[in-house]
C-alpha cells in the first residue's frame, strides 16, 4: 500500500511536528526558552542549584503531558489530549492541565496501587490476606483517595480499626504483617508512616512503642478466614497466646521518649494515634512529604524515603524543614502535597543530562530522574497504544479470582493477580512494605521479552488500534504521525519520518507488516519504556 | 553511610541454638554444624569441594502420591492401594516402585530414594516454598528457592559466562511464590514459555514465529535509527544500563545461543526415546542446557499432581510420561558421562494420603499429606541404588531416618560446592543465610552422608 500513497504531509498535523529539519533530538524533550517564575519549593532547590552553576533547562510541553500522566495517572495520554494541549496557547496551561489531571478517575487507582504496594495488599504469600479481605483493603483505600481523605485520618483509620477483615477494610492493616506480635505491628506502623525502619533504633525505643498494640486481638469466626481485629484490654481473647503481657497498668513509651500509662480505660492505640497525627510531630509530616515527593521525583529528600534517621541527612535539607510544613499546612490535603510539587519547575527540569552532570548533582534534583516505568504502567501502556488487554489470574481456589480482561494492571486491587509480564517487570512481591521491593531495574530478560516475544509480537500483529490506523487509507506519513502521538505522546519530527521512508524503501515489510515493524520499534524505545 | 548488617537470628549462642532449632536427633547434627568458630568472627571459609556442575530439578506441582509411585504399599490393602497394587522389581536387589515405572526400574542402579522425606505442612505454597528454600515458611523474610541461590552462587556474579540465563525453568514458572524471594527480580528464572514438543520449540523471547533473522537485523537497525532518547542523552547511565540489557538480548535473539534450544539437531531416535511429549522433550532440552552449562534447570511437570479426585486416571496418563522422560534423563546424563557432574532430584511438594478417600466429592482421590513424601535424587555426587529412611506399612508415618527439607538442600548445596552457610544480601542488611537451622520449627537430621 506504501507504493500506490506519496509520502504526502497532512496540514492538520503539520503545525506539530517541530519545525527543524535537522533532528536535533533534545529540542523534543526540552523547551529551552520556557521560564516561569520560581515556586516556594524551587525557592529552596534553586540555591543549591547555583551553588553547582547551574540553571536548569525545562521539559518541552509534550514530555510534560506525557510525565504529567505516567507520574500521577500512572496511563498515557490519549492522542488527543496531546494535541489538544500542545495547541493549547494559555501561558497557564500546565497548571491547568495538571489540575485536571489530579481530577481525574485515574488518580486514585494509580495511587492506590502505590499504597497497596506499602500496606502489602495480597491475598496470599506471605502476608495471606485472603481474596476478599485483600479486596476490602483496597477498595477502602482507592475510596479514601478519591474522596481526598486528609491523609492524618487516613492513617488514623488504619491504627485504631477494628472489626471484621472481610468488612472493615483497615484493619488489614494489622493482618498484612507477617510477624503479628505488638514488635512486629509495631515495625510495621513505624516503616509505612514515619519513614523509619525500627532496626536502626535503639533497642528500648521499639519495646516501648510496641506497648501501644499489646492489647490487639485477632479472633476467628464461623466463616473460612474471617478474623475479627479488635481492642482486648482484659486479654480474654488472646489468653494463652503468644503476646499475653503481664496484667494491671503498665508503662509505654512513644519514640519521641514521652513516657504513657496504660489504664485499660483507653485502646492504647487511639493514645499512639493521637500523638502520630498530631500536626507538630515532625515524624509524621516529614515522611509523607518526604515520600511522596520520592514517588514523584525518583528519590527522597532524604533516601530511601523509609530509611529516615539522623545519620541519614536529607539531601537539600530546606526542603524538609520546616519539617513537611506544607503537607500540616493544607491539613494534610495530599492533593495539595503533589499539586505543589507538579507546578515547581523542579518536577518540570529536562532529564536529559550526561553521566558526568548526574554525577556531579546527585541529590540536588537538577534533572527529572529517568526510570523505567512501573511493570504495571507499563503493560497498561502497552495495551492501550495497541488496543489488547491482558489475563490477570491468581491462584488461590476459594473464592476464585476471576479478573475480566479489560482491567488495567493498574487497578489490580491484590498482589496476588498477575501475570507473568508482572513478575518479569519486577512488579514488588507486597512481602515488607519497603520502597526498593519494586525493582525498575532493567535485565536482559526484560528486553528479550520486549523485543521479541510471542506475547508482545501478538499484540502488535493482532492490534486492532493500529489496524484502524491504516486501513483509514490515510498517506503513510499521517499513520506514522498517529503512532508516534498514540505512542510516544508527540509527533514525530521530519527527520524521523524520514527515517521511516527510507525503512520503508527497504522493503524487508510492506503493508500492515511495515507499520507493524514501526510500531514494535516505537513500544521498544527508550522513549517509550523510560519515564523521562 | 553503609550501615552494619543487622543480626537478627545470627550471633546465637551454641545453646540458645540447640534450644531454638534441635529436636531429638537434631540436636546431634546441629551441634556439630555450629560447633565450627562462632559466625560473626569466622574466617571466610573456602567454599567445599564441588562435586555438582549442575543441577535438574523436576517439580511434581500438587504434590504426588508417594504411596502409589516410589514408595509403594502393594499389600496395604484395597482401602490404601485401590488399584494400584501391583509392584516390579529394579535392577538393584531389593528395591521395588510401583508398576507405574517400569523404564526407571531399569534405571535404578543411577538413582536413590529418599523414602523418609518429611515435613509436615499440608499448603501448597507453604509446602513448595519448604521445599523448595529450607526455609521456614513462617519467617517473615521470604527467602529465595534453591535454583535462585545458584543463579546468585554459580550466575554471572560468579564467573558464569553463558548466554543462556544461569537459572532456566521449563517451561512455564509456579507463579505461588516469588521464587526469587528477597534476591529480587534479578535472580528470578528464565522461563521459556512455549512447547518443546511442538515443531518448533518458540522460547519466549528468543525465537519468534514468523520473523526471519533478516528482519530481526532490519528491525534491530530500525529501532536504532528512531531512538530519539539516547540520541538526545547518549550517556545517561539509566540509557546506557538499558542498551547493554537490550545489547545482551540481542546476543541471544540473533546470536548462536539459542542453538540450544533447537531440537531438531538431535537424533530423532534420541527424542523418541525422551517421549514425544512435552515433558519428555523438556527433559531433553535440559540435557542440553546442561551441556551448555547452565548451573541449574527446573522442569515444572506440565500438568498436575494434585489429585483430589480423578486420581487413578491422572496417574495412569501421567506416570508413564513422567517415568519415560526421568528414566531417559537419566540414561541419556549417564552416556554422554554428564551424570556425575549433574544432580538430578525430582519430587513435589508434599506426598499424598496413603487411605484412599472414597467420599463423595473425591470418589477415589488422595489428598495432601505432608507427613510423607518421596523424592529421587541421582548424580553429581549422590550414589545411586539406595533407599534412604523408610515408611510404615501403609506409607502414613515415617519410620526410619527422617530427611527434612534442610537436609536435602544442604546436601545438593554442599555437593555444588556452595557453602549453605553463605550469606544472602539481604536489601536492608539483614542476616539471612543459604540454610538456617535455627528457625523456629525447623528440624534436621543432618545431611545425606549416607548417599554422598
Amino acid at each position: 500500500m506504501l507504493g500506490g500513497c506519496g509520502w504526502r504531509y497532512s496540514a492538520a498535523v503539520a503545525g506539530l511536528v517541530a519545525a527543524s529539519e535537522s533532528s536535533v533530538p533534545r529540542q523534543v524533550f526540552e523547551n529551552p526558552v520556557f521560564d516561569p517564575p520560581l515556586t516556594e519549593l524551587d525557592r529552596r532547590v534553586y540555591p543549591e542549584l547555583e551553588k553547582l552553576g547551574v540553571r536548569p533547562v525545562l521539559c518541552s510541553d509534550a514530555v510534560f503531558l506525557r510525565r504529567l500522566y505516567i507520574d500521577v495517572l500512572g496511563t498515557l495520554p490519549d492522542p488527543a489530549e496531546v494535541e489538544a494541549f500542545l495547541a493549547d496557547t494559555n501561558a497557564n496551561k500546565r497548571a491547568e492541565w495538571i489540575e485536571r489531571a489530579l481530577e481525574r478517575p485515574e488518580f486514585a487507582d494509580y495511587w492506590a496501587m502505590k499504597w497497596g504496594d506499602l500496606l502489602k495488599i495480597k491475598a496470599e504469600f506471605p502476608v495471606n490476606l485472603w481474596p476478599n479481605a485483600a479486596q476490602a483493603y483496597h477498595r477502602w483505600v482507592v475510596e479514601s483517595l478519591r474522596n481526598n481523605k486528609p491523609y492524618d485520618r487516613f492513617v488514623r483509620e488504619m491504627l485504631v480499626a477494628n472489626g471484621s477483615n472481610f468488612r472493615v477494610g483497615p484493619v488489614n492493616f494489622y493482618r498484612a504483617v507477617q510477624n503479628r506480635t505488638p514488635e512486629g505491628w509495631a515495625s510495621a506502623v513505624a516503616l509505612a508512616f514515619m519513614g523509619t525502619r525500627t532496626d536502626a533504633w535503639p533497642s528500648n525505643r521499639l519495646a516501648g512503642m510496641a506497648a501501644f498494640s499489646s492489647e490487639i486481638a485477632i479472633k476467628p469466626t464461623k466463616e473460612l478466614k474471617e478474623e475479627i481485629i479488635c481492642w482486648d484490654p482484659d486479654r480474654t481473647l488472646t489468653a494463652g497466646g503468644t503476646n499475653a503481657p503481664p496484667p494491671g497498668p503498665r508503662q509505654a513509651e512513644l519514640p519521641d521518649g514521652t513516657v504513657v500509662e496504660l489504664r485499660g480505660d483507653r485502646d492504647p492505640r487511639e493514645v499512639f494515634a493521637d500523638w502520630l497525627t498530631t500536626p507538630t510531630n515532625a515524624w509524621f509530616a516529614t515522611a509523607i512529604a518526604n515520600r511522596v515527593w520520592s514517588w514523584l521525583m525518583g528519590r527522597g529528600i532524604a533516601h530511601e524515603p523509609d530509611d529516615l534517621r539522623p545519620d541519614n541527612p536529607p539531601s537539600i535539607p530546606a526542603l524538609l524543614r520546616p519539617p513537611g510544613a506544607e503537607t500540616v499546612g493544607s491539613k494534610f490535603d495530599l492533593r495539595h502535597l503533589i499539586r505543589l510539587i507538579l507546578c515547581s519547575r523542579t518536577w518540570q527540569h529536562s532529564s536529559v543530562a550526561s553521566a558526568a552532570d548526574l554525577a556531579r548533582m546527585e541529590g540536588r534534583f537538577a534533572f527529572y530522574p529517568m526510570r523505567r516505568l512501573d511493570a504495571e504502567v507499563l503493560i497498561d501502556a502497552i495495551n492501550k497504544v495497541t488496543g489488547t488487554a491482558e489475563l490477570y489470574t491468581s491462584p488461590i481456589h476459594e473464592p476464585f479470582t476471576f479478573v475480566q480482561e479489560t482491567k488495567i494492571a493498574v487497578s489490580l486491587p491484590d498482589g496476588s493477580i498477575t501475570s507473568p509480564f508482572l513478575e518479569l517487570f519486577g512488579r514488588p512481591p507486597r512481602a515488607t512494605g519497603m520502597e526498593n521491593e519494586r525493582s525498575n531495574r532493567p535485565i536482559p530478560a526484560q528486553w528479550m521479552h520486549l523485543l521479541n516475544s510471542s506475547h508482545i509480537q501478538r499484540k502488535i500483529e493482532t492490534s486492532p488500534r493500529l489496524a484502524a490506523i491504516v486501513s483509514t487509507g490515510r498517506p503513510p506519513r499521517d499513520i506514522a504521525c498517529a503512532l508516534y502521538l498514540a505512542a510516544l505522546s508527540r509527533p514525530p519530527t521530519e527527520a524521523e519520518l524520514v527515517r521511516i521512508e527510507e525503512y520503508a524503501r527497504r522493503g524487508v515489510a510492506r503493508g500492515r507488516e511495515l507499520w507493524n515493524d514501526v510500531l514494535w520499534a516505537l513500544l521498544n524505545s527508550d522513549e517509550f519504556v523510560y519515564r523521562h | 553511610m553503609k550501615r552494619q548488617p543487622i543480626r537478627r537470628r545470627g550471633g546465637l549462642t551454641r545453646r540458645q541454638a540447640l534450644r531454638q532449632g534441635a529436636l531429638g536427633a537434631a540436636a546431634i547434627v546441629v551441634g556439630e554444624r555450629l560447633a565450627a568458630p562462632a559466625r560473626a568472627d569466622a574466617p571466610a571459609t573456602p567454599p567445599p569441594e564441588a562435586k555438582a556442575r549442575s543441577v535438574i530439578q523436576v517439580f511434581l506441582w500438587g504434590g504426588m502420591s508417594h504411596s502409589d509411585t516410589w514408595d509403594p504399599k502393594p499389600d496395604a490393602g484395597h482401602d490404601y492401594t485401590g488399584q494400584f497394587n501391583r509392584v516390579i522389581k529394579t535392577n538393584v536387589d531389593g528395591i521395588v516402585l510401583s508398576d507405574l515405572f517400569p523404564q526407571l526400574a531399569r534405571q535404578a542402579d543411577k538413582f536413590s530414594i529418599i523414602r523418609g522425606m518429611t515435613h509436615g505442612n499440608n499448603g501448597h505454597e507453604t509446602a513448595a516454598y519448604l521445599m523448595q528454600t529450607g526455609h521456614m515458611p513462617g519467617e517473615r523474610l521470604a527467602y529465595p528457592s534453591i535454583g535462585a541461590v545458584f543463579a546468585l552462587f554459580k550466575g554471572y556474579q560468579a564467573g558464569y559466562k553463558g548466554l543462556i540465563p544461569p537459572y532456566v525453568v521449563l517451561t512455564r514458572p509456579q507463579g505461588r511464590f516469588s521464587e526469587a524471594g528477597f534476591l529480587g527480580s534479578k535472580f528470578k528464572p528464565f522461563a521459556t514459555g512455549g512447547d518443546p514438543n511442538a515443531q518448533r520449540f518458540e522460547v519466549e523471547g528468543v525465537i519468534a514465529r514468523g520473523i526471519s533473522d533478516a528482519r530481526q537485523q532490519a528491525r534491530r537497525e530500525l529501532l536504532g535509527a528512531v531512538n530519539a532518547l539516547p540520541q538526545a542523552a547518549s550517556d545517561h547511565p539509566e540509557l546506557t544500563l538499558s542498551a547493554e540489557c537490550r545489547d545482551q538480548a540481542y546476543d541471544l535473539i540473533l546470536g548462536e545461543g539459542k542453538a540450544v534450544f533447537d531440537l531438531s539437531k538431535e537424533d530423532p531416535k534420541l527424542r523418541e526415546r525422551y517421549g514425544r511429549h512435552t515433558f519428555g522433550q523438556s527433559c531433553l532440552v535440559a540435557r542440553r542446557l546442561v551441556e551448555a552449562g547452565v548451573p541449574y534447570v527446573v522442569i515444572n511437570y506440565p500438568g498436575g499432581w494434585d489429585t483430589h479426585s480423578n486420581h487413578f486416571q491422572t496417574m495412569q496418563r501421567q506416570c508413564p510420561q513422567l517415568d519415560q522422560g526421568l528414566a531417559s534423563l537419566l540414561q541419556d546424563l549417564h552416556d554422554r558421562g554428564l551424570l556425575s557432574t549433574t544432580i538430578v532430584w525430582c519430587c513435589g511438594e508434599f506426598g499424598r494420603t496413603p487411605k484412599v478417600d472414597w467420599q463423595p466429592p473425591w470418589n477415589g482421590g488422595r489428598n495432601h499429606y505432608g507427613k510423607v513424601n518421596s523424592v529421587v535424587v541421582a548424580g553429581g555426587g549422590f550414589k545411586g541404588g539406595c533407599v534412604v529412611g523408610a515408611t510404615d506399612k501403609k506409607g502414613e508415618e515415617v519410620v526410619d531416618r527422617p530427611v527434612y527439607p534442610i537436609d536435602l538442600l544442604g546436601s545438593i548445596y554442599e555437593l555444588a560446592g556452595i557453602d549453605p552457610d553463605a550469606q544472602l544480601p539481604h536489601p536492608l542488611g539483614y542476616d539471612a543465610r543459604v540454610l538456617a537451622p535455627g528457625e523456629a520449627g525447623a528440624k534436621s537430621t543432618g545431611r545425606l552422608k549416607e548417599i554422598m
